[in-house]
């Protein structure tokens, strides 16, 4: 029994599959919830950092490529350790949910941060230069004529990248979270049948995504290429 | 004499090793319409693009109503402008593009006030006022809620020089604004640039291919070559007897391709 819910190991392993699947549902739940939370970090840390690199003062560009090369020639579950492990003994204690989407976006801000300094780059520098010939602040030109044109360039890459943070979640096993991945596992443990729960976990990941992988190709498909429109 | 209200004193404008200004001296009065020429290459885009402030300068003085504009005096001294001092230079300038460089994004409406509102805080509904008033006198009226691609090139660049006007220059620049455009819709654009020279109101720097319309709406015409003014004059004396021999060649050569 896990979460309430009794398994049937008696009748066969369609039976045993159907009967753990509302366990695993809850996995799949936190890793969705992992995942998007993830990737949302990531979003936001993402720009942040593509802005710092293109910061035309070197005090603040050289310090952000510094943070960003460590973070991505660091293996992510090192990354987890240190947050999970290391944080908590200077006072920062987050739960084991928090701390493993942090760390996810963390890491995928700084390969994020390349897809915004990319888009960013494709904007035709005419932009540019109409936006500074009528005086607009370089603030305005970023979020107004730059931002919004480089956004749906963007969208496949970015969308890769969420089909690829939710396949990074079951790392987050390491340190206690029960997404998918772990709950399968303790339901192996449990009734010595591995090959059932570790099938439907392979099952349901292809599912969530290509659902995920549709999701962005429909997203590329419909927003406009001339960039987000601003009425 | 008045005093010129664009000046170019010794300037000098280096692309690596590459010298697109060769000490130049170039003088604009007030309201008057002037039109460089020359082959590509000589510098006369560069011209305009400093007068932007999109290209630094390396020697020499820039002045715009007595002003430098890529320097500023402090306790007597020349010095490297600030920011602050380029957009308040910046507000006596207007610039038409070769390739338009409209918001893609944005409506045509939109394209005309979101700088005078931003920049000049105009309310939505002033700034939607003057955006009204110069898109009909460019004739697009009824093109306002349009984004620019479902526009005409010509429509564009109309849209282009609305844009430019909508925040109140003294100054226009048209950096080629007829070369990227078909052949049989040049004349709508350069329709609304006559009306502007012949209104007296700007000072206008046109850089053009389109040597007939040159002639007829400039005060005077520049010919450049190598990154320095070869002859000026007023363009029936230009156009009709050129006293330099690179002149003449490069008349002939644009005037009458074939002979």
């Amino acid at each position: 029994m896990l979460f309430g819910y009794e398994w049937d190991t008696s009748a066969g392993p369609l039976v045993f599959a159907w009967s753990i699947l509302p366990i695993l549902l809850t996995g799949v739940l936190v890793t969705i919830q992992a995942a998007v939370l993830g990737f949302g970090i990531a979003l936001v840390l993402g720009l942040v950092l593509a802005v710092l690199k293109a910061a035309p003062s070197r005090l603040i560009s050289w310090p952000a490529h510094g943070v960003a090369e460590f973070v991505r020639d660091t293996p992510l579950l090192i990354q987890l350790f240190f947050l999970y492990y290391v944080l908590p003994e200077y006072g920062l204690l987050l739960p084991a949910f928090m701390t493993g989407a942090l760390a996810l976006g963390i890491q995928y801000s700084a390969y994020m941060a390349e897809v915004y300094r990319g888009g960013i780059e494709a904007v035709a520098r005419g932009q540019r230069e109409a936006a500074r010939a009528l005086n607009l602040s370089s603030a305005r030109t970023f979020t107004h004529v730059v931002l919004p044109q480089a956004i749906p360039r963007i969208i496949p890459a970015l969308g890769n990248y969420l089909v690829s943070i939710m396949k990074d979640v079951p790392i987050l096993s390491v340190v206690t979270v029960m997404e998918l991945l772990n709950v399968a596992k303790i339901i192996g443990d449990r009734t010595f049948n591995y090959i059932v729960p570790l099938s439907l976990v392979g099952l349901i990941y292809l599912i969530m995504t290509l659902i995920a992988a549709g999701g962005v190709r429909y997203l590329d498909k419909t927003l406009p290429k001339k960039g987000i429109a601003l009425k | 004499m008045t005093e010129p209200i664009i000046k170019f004193d010794k300037v000098v404008k280096r692309f690596g090793s590459h010298t697109v200004l060769d000490h130049l001296d170039f003088e604009v009065n007030p309201g008057e319409m002037v039109t460089i020429i020359g082959p590509s290459g000589s510098g006369k885009s560069t011209v305009l693009r400093i007068l932007m402030t999109l290209e630094q300068i390396q020697d020499g003085v820039v002045t715009v109503e007595g002003e430098p504009l890529w320097h500023e005096r402090k306790n007597g001294d020349l010095v490297p402008a600030s920011e602050k001092h380029l957009r308040k230079m910046r507000e006596k300038l207007g610039m038409v593009f070769q390739q338009f460089n409209l918001f893609p994004h944005m409506t045509v409406l939109r394209n005309l006030t979101e700088a005078p509102r931003q920049v000049l805080g105009l309310s939505k509904k002033d700034a939607t006022e003057r955006a009204e008033e110069l898109l009909e006198r460019v004739g697009l009226s009824d093109q306002a809620s349009k984004f620019p691609h479902q526009l005409s090139g010509g429509q564009q660049q109309r849209v282009g020089i609305a844009r430019a006007l909508a925040m109140r220059p003294k100054i226009m620049l048209f950096d080629e604004p007829t070369s990227a455009l078909d052949p049989e819709l040049v004349g709508e654009v350069l329709k609304v640039i006559r009306q502007l020279a012949n209104e007296h109101e700007l000072t206008m720097l046109l850089v053009t291919h389109e040597m007939q319309f040159a002639r007829q709406v400039s005060d005077r015409v520049c010919f450049f070559d190598k990154g320095r003014i070869e002859e000026q004059g007023p363009p029936e004396e230009l156009f009709t007897d050129p006293k330099r021999e690179r002149t003449r060649e490069f008349l002939k050569a644009v005037l009458d391709p074939d002979a």
